[in-house]
């Protein structure tokens, strides 16, 4: 049965980042990620102009996933005030950076989201949600839907399976059946139809120990089988590999499936992947401000390498421009098979 | 040399079967991979018939490799286990419409 509260909560060894740091630093493995990443010929990883400004909003979420890397629930406090939103929001307004991509915890329960959401939107920028749905089912969210589709949001979904099994078993129990009413709530607000500029994206990551399924596979039988079940629809399916990070590291350990998973992560490794790896063209800010290469690193405490701009105070392109992108070995797991990304595979 | 037939770690040695007649062995790896490509059929309803086809020639070789196969092809545990009941259904019924055969031949030497 899933967890119901946080590592953190539960004063457990692996709240620590630097703990999950030195977990994976102790694994035999047979190659670092630099060594695979200069074999790759992308050997130190620089970033490309920022085509979307990653906004974790904090920690607070509805549900408590087993696989969260962000170690989230509804016992975390962390969330972003909204002066540094506006931090960002200055960021935003002193570039073309054309994406803005929400994220959490239940991003939609921080005070000030939608707030973000409008001036963020109001700016042009195209911004996204990721949502894990059952949070449209909870107390003064029930308008979330009308509320994305009137600031033209990209809802970014998660949902495990079109099946039950699965979903619940990651997720909680209850969570598959409220994740459909939440999804048929998009549809009514026009998300998800094809010919609207509404965007529906599902997410869809592992339940174990293994690499998620082909993208380009699977989207036509989701499609079908959502529509077939609960007549859903959505615009396009992602999958996302797991990364080896906060609870579902801790899972990884006790169900003993940590040295394989990261072996199999490691064999995995797709030198066409490396291209575009989204932490190439995305910029990831803390609930606090502070600047990562990405939502993981940001989770594993691995700030961005430049010492002038690692606050979104410091906002800084020019600085930012010429860093290195900081790497371990929890690299792998966006590398591995088809790669892994927010916006789902990097190769065919 | 295991005292035992099946040994879990001789799955990744499957490929030194190439090692002699390399020419046969290519051909057939080659012609295994494209088996399982998206065609018709996707390949997660390849990976569901291998499941219970491997069930069927009761491979443990083949059972481990297609249970992993099967999950990162998108299928869960209740279609996994579907296809198994398929494969136990063709298995039992392969048994039991040959009581044709038996009924036949007790009408034959009958009374």
């Amino acid at each position: 049965m899933p967890r119901t509260i946080s590592l953190l909560s539960r004063q457990a060894p692996l709240a620590s980042a630097e703990h999950q740091r030195a977990t994976l630093t102790a694994l035999p493995l047979a190659r670092e990620f630099g060594d695979a990443a200069q074999a790759a010929g992308a050997w130190p990883l620089r970033p490309h102009a920022i085509a979307t400004l990653q906004i974790n909003v904090g920690k607070l979420c509805n549900q408590t996933c087993r696989h969260c890397h962000v170690d989230a629930g509804p016992d975390r406090q962390e969330m972003m005030s909204r002066e540094t939103m506006a931090l960002c929001l200055r960021a935003l307004a002193s570039t073309t950076i054309p994406a803005v991509d929400i994220t959490g915890g239940a991003p939609e329960l921080n005070p000030h989201f939608r707030w973000l959401v409008e001036q963020a939107t109001a700016m042009g920028r195209h911004v996204m949600d990721r949502c894990n749905l059952t949070v449209l089912t909870t107390a003064g969210q029930a308008d979330l839907p009308e509320f994305f589709a009137r600031h033209r949001v990209e809802v970014v979904a998660s949902l495990p399976h079109y099946r039950a099994t699965n979903t619940d078993r990651q997720r909680g129990d209850g969570v598959y059946e409220k994740s459909i009413a939440a999804l048929k709530r998009l549809n009514e607000a026009g998300y998800g139809d094809g010919r609207s500029r509404l965007r529906l994206v599902l997410v869809t990551n592992p339940v174990g120990a293994y690499l998620p399924p082909s993208q380009a596979s699977l989207e036509a039988e989701w499609k079908r089988e959502l529509l077939r079940l609960h007549g859903v629809a959505f615009d396009a399916l992602y999958c996302i590999t797991n990364m080896p990070i906060s609870r579902y590291l801790e899972w990884l350990i006790e169900s003993d499936n940590l040295a394989a998973y990261m072996e199999r992560l490691v064999t995995a490794f797709n030198p066409s992947t490396v291209s575009g790896l989204m932490c190439r063209d995305t910029l990831s800010v803390g609930w606090d401000g502070l600047l990562y290469d990405c939502d993981f690193n940001q989770m594993l405490d691995l700030g961005v390498d430049a010492a002038s701009a690692r606050h979104i105070r410091d906002f800084d392109p020019a600085a930012l421009a010429t860093r290195s992108i900081v790497v371990g070995r929890h690299c792998f797991g966006c590398t591995a098979g088809a790669g892994s990304s927010c916006g789902g595979s990097l190769a065919s | 040399m295991s005292d035992h037939y099946y040994d879990a770690h001789d799955l990744p040695h499957f490929p030194d079967i190439g090692n002699n007649a390399p020419d046969l062995a290519k051909k057939f790896f080659e012609w295994y991979g494209a088996v399982f490509a998206d065609g018709a059929l996707s390949a997660r309803e390849k990976s569901l018939i291998a499941l219970a086809v491997a069930h069927a020639v009761q491979c443990p070789y083949c059972i481990d490799a297609y249970s992993k196969d099967a999950l990162e092809k998108g299928s869960d545990l209740d279609q996994m286990t579907e296809a198994v009941h398929v494969a136990a259904a063709i298995r039992g019924g392969a048994s039991l419409v040959h009581g044709v055969q038996m009924r036949k031949h007790t009408e034959r030497v009958g009374m």
